[in-house]
């Protein structure tokens, strides 16, 4: 770790030591660039997505619905509104689920089976999100038409998994000196979850909902087939297919018409911001978090 | 929930929980147990979906090149050239570049410079699919086809992969913005690989005289070679299944062509752009064949990453 200076005989100038030291160097290098292209890359995108989206933004952008074809001045106020609906029905499904999930992993399983769950979950987490789109599709849509529920359900499974496993992995930190407290005290193992670790680990568990928010929240595969075919009015029927804004991103960016691929811009712009925003508050939450817990180490 | 036992004297006692221990395990056990019928649930479902379809064609599917609606002919061969090519070529580009990137993060950069490269690249992988492909589609694209493609066409063009007229959309934006998208997720499983390695061991490589380079090539990396592996199988997984970027950016080209510069499409890209307009119950069937194939990649993927993971935990804990 600490090699800012070469070892000594790395100094001597001789062909070999110096032939090493340059491969050395030109590996460092790049390692380095490849860092750099990393972050160039995400610059690019993100600089890409401002030039050509802020100039679309408006208040009316925000306050009302898509313009009916061929007029400009829409919005996408009934994309928002459906994504923000969709969202939290996810959340209010896989939250719950997800913390039951791992305060079974971290208090209840058995080891083996503990393992055969986390197996499981990263399966779910690895299945790609159109095949999620299919099942639900079958599932909920077959029958019954789309709607934003079925939406939300698909949303629902694609965050299950992240949930879970970002909360098991928070509750493992809770030190067991608190939990052996909490037993010793009398308190059944209920109550030491309820009262001592859940609330320990409370940061960690919001982090964990904020990441998934922001993945679920920019998806389109679970919500293509689900909730696409939707009208051009800001609408909160969750029993009817919503818009919401990946859909509308994705409709717009194949359109061959310079004003709707110029509302996709925006429409990325207004999803980025929310993904980035959340994505950087999740990460210095969950670092406080971490940092609190190890503290009653 | 639970029966109330009967009430003891202690006033903290009374002011238990509405549900006791049973109810607890109970609960969160279902809670378990329900993830895994949702696999299996999902399973069952999608192949349900797929079975007009796989009991018309069989596993001849997997190499009949028809994709035809009208005739009711159809076949993946091309849709897995196409999702076989487009993630291979992003999974060659981006595991160097993103197993550079863990070293980097891990071993060379600066202390303060760490957490927050970290961040931002953990960031790139924030950035939604759709987002990513309409960057693909109105930026990328365009820009391959003017400045790129041209010149690999001059350079390299008596190879069939780069013969053929440039094009702003095809194989080649999509194996791109593949790219992209699994940088950010092996560089970040890389770092933790890395910062996994005890440090007793890098000190002594270092203490031996190696450079920091030699240290990292012959103990680090060795140390932590089937990882590396599990983190490029879970990039090659996410590229495979990624559906709205690339049927975004690669064309939804009909034809097979072997040129890169080509509209093509992948078993993904063609079950987001057909699903939602097809035409007959065997083509639904046949395209949630596709998913059925997807599925299976996605599983034997994820499964080999995690038991190789498996085996690296159990020899690190055998060593400790």
């Amino acid at each position: 770790m600490s090699a800012a200076t070469p070892p000594l005989h790395l100094r001597s100038s001789t062909g070999r030591a110096r032939r090493r030291r340059l491969v050395g160097r030109g590996m460092e290098l790049l390692a380095t660039l490849a860092s750099v292209l990393a972050v160039a890359l995400l610059a690019i995108v993100v600089a890409s997505v401002i030039k050509e989206g802020a100039p679309a933004l408006s208040w009316d952008f925000f306050t009302k619905a898509p313009a009916p074809f061929g007029q400009t001045n829409g919005g996408i106020a009934n994309s928002i509104v459906g994504t923000a609906l969709m969202t939290a029905m996810a959340t209010a499904m896989a939250l719950p689920a997800g913390v039951l999930i791992a305060i079974y992993n971290v208090e209840f399983a058995p080891p083996r089976v503990a393992e055969m769950v986390r197996l499981v979950l990263n399966v779910l987490a690895g299945v790609p999100t159109i095949v999620i789109g299919i099942f639900v599709y079958g599932l909920l849509v077959v029958g019954s038409g789309q709607s934003a529920a079925a939406a939300s359900v698909a949303l629902a499974i694609l965050m299950l998994p992240l949930i879970a496993r970002a909360t098991e992995e928070v509750l493992a930190l809770v030190p067991a000196s608190l939990r052996e407290a909490g037993l010793a005290l009398g308190g059944t193992r209920a109550r030491t979850v309820v009262r001592i670790i859940l609330p320990t680990a409370v940061g960690g568990i919001v982090t964990s909902a904020i990441v998934a928010v922001a993945r679920a929240a920019g998806e389109t595969a679970p919500v293509l087939f689900t909730s696409s075919i939707v009208a051009n009015l800001v609408s909160t029927d969750v029993h009817s297919a919503l818009g919401s804004i990946p859909l509308s991103i994705y409709v717009n960016s194949e359109s061959p018409s310079v004003h709707d691929q110029q509302q996709a811009w925006a429409a990325a712009l207004v999803l980025l911001v929310f993904v980035l925003v959340l994505s950087i508050g999740g990460r210095l939450l969950s670092l406080r978090t971490r940092r609190q817990i190890e503290r009653m180490r | 929930m639970i029966a109330e036992t009967p009430a003891p004297a202690s006033t903290f006692r009374r002011r238990r929980p509405r549900f006791g221990d049973a109810g607890l395990r109970v609960l969160a056990g279902v809670a378990a147990i329900g993830s895994l019928l949702l696999v299996a649930l999902l399973t069952y479902k999608v192949v349900d979906e797929a079975w007009p379809s796989i009991a018309q064609f069989g596993l001849s599917f997997l190499w009949s090149e028809d994709w035809n609606a009208v005739t009711g002919e159809f076949g993946a061969r091309d849709l897995i050239w196409g999702t076989a090519f487009s993630s291979l070529v992003a999974v060659a580009i981006a595991a160097p570049v993103a197993i550079a990137i863990g070293l980097f993060l891990s071993e060379l950069a600066p202390r303060r410079l760490r957490a927050p490269v970290g961040a931002l690249v953990e960031l790139l992988a924030a950035i939604p699919s759709v987002v990513l492909g309409l960057w693909g589609i109105i930026v990328l694209g365009p820009f391959l086809q003017q400045h790129i493609e041209p010149r690999l066409g001059d350079w390299l063009g008596f190879i069939p992969l780069f013969s053929g007229s440039p094009s702003n959309v095809g194989l080649l934006p999509a194996a791109i913005v593949l790219t992209i998208m699994i940088i950010p997720i092996v560089a970040s499983i890389s770092r933790e690989l890395f910062l996994s390695v005890p440090g007793d061991l890098k000190q002594g490589s270092l203490a031996l005289g190696s450079t920091r380079w030699e240290m990292v090539r012959n103990v680090a990396i060795p140390q932590v070679s089937a990882g590396l592996v599990a983190a490029v199988i879970l990039g090659l997984a996410r590229a495979l299944g990624e559906a709205i970027a690339v049927s975004q950016v690669i064309g939804g080209g009909l034809n097979f062509s072997a040129s890169v510069f080509q509209p093509a499409d992948t078993l993904a890209g063609r079950i987001a752009s057909q699903y939602q307009g097809s035409t007959s119950n065997l083509q639904t069937a046949s395209l949630a064949y596709l998913a059925v194939i997807l599925l299976a990649m996605s599983l034997i993927a994820n499964i080999t990453a995690q038991l190789i993971v498996r085996r690296i935990r159990q020899r690190m804990g055998g060593a400790h």
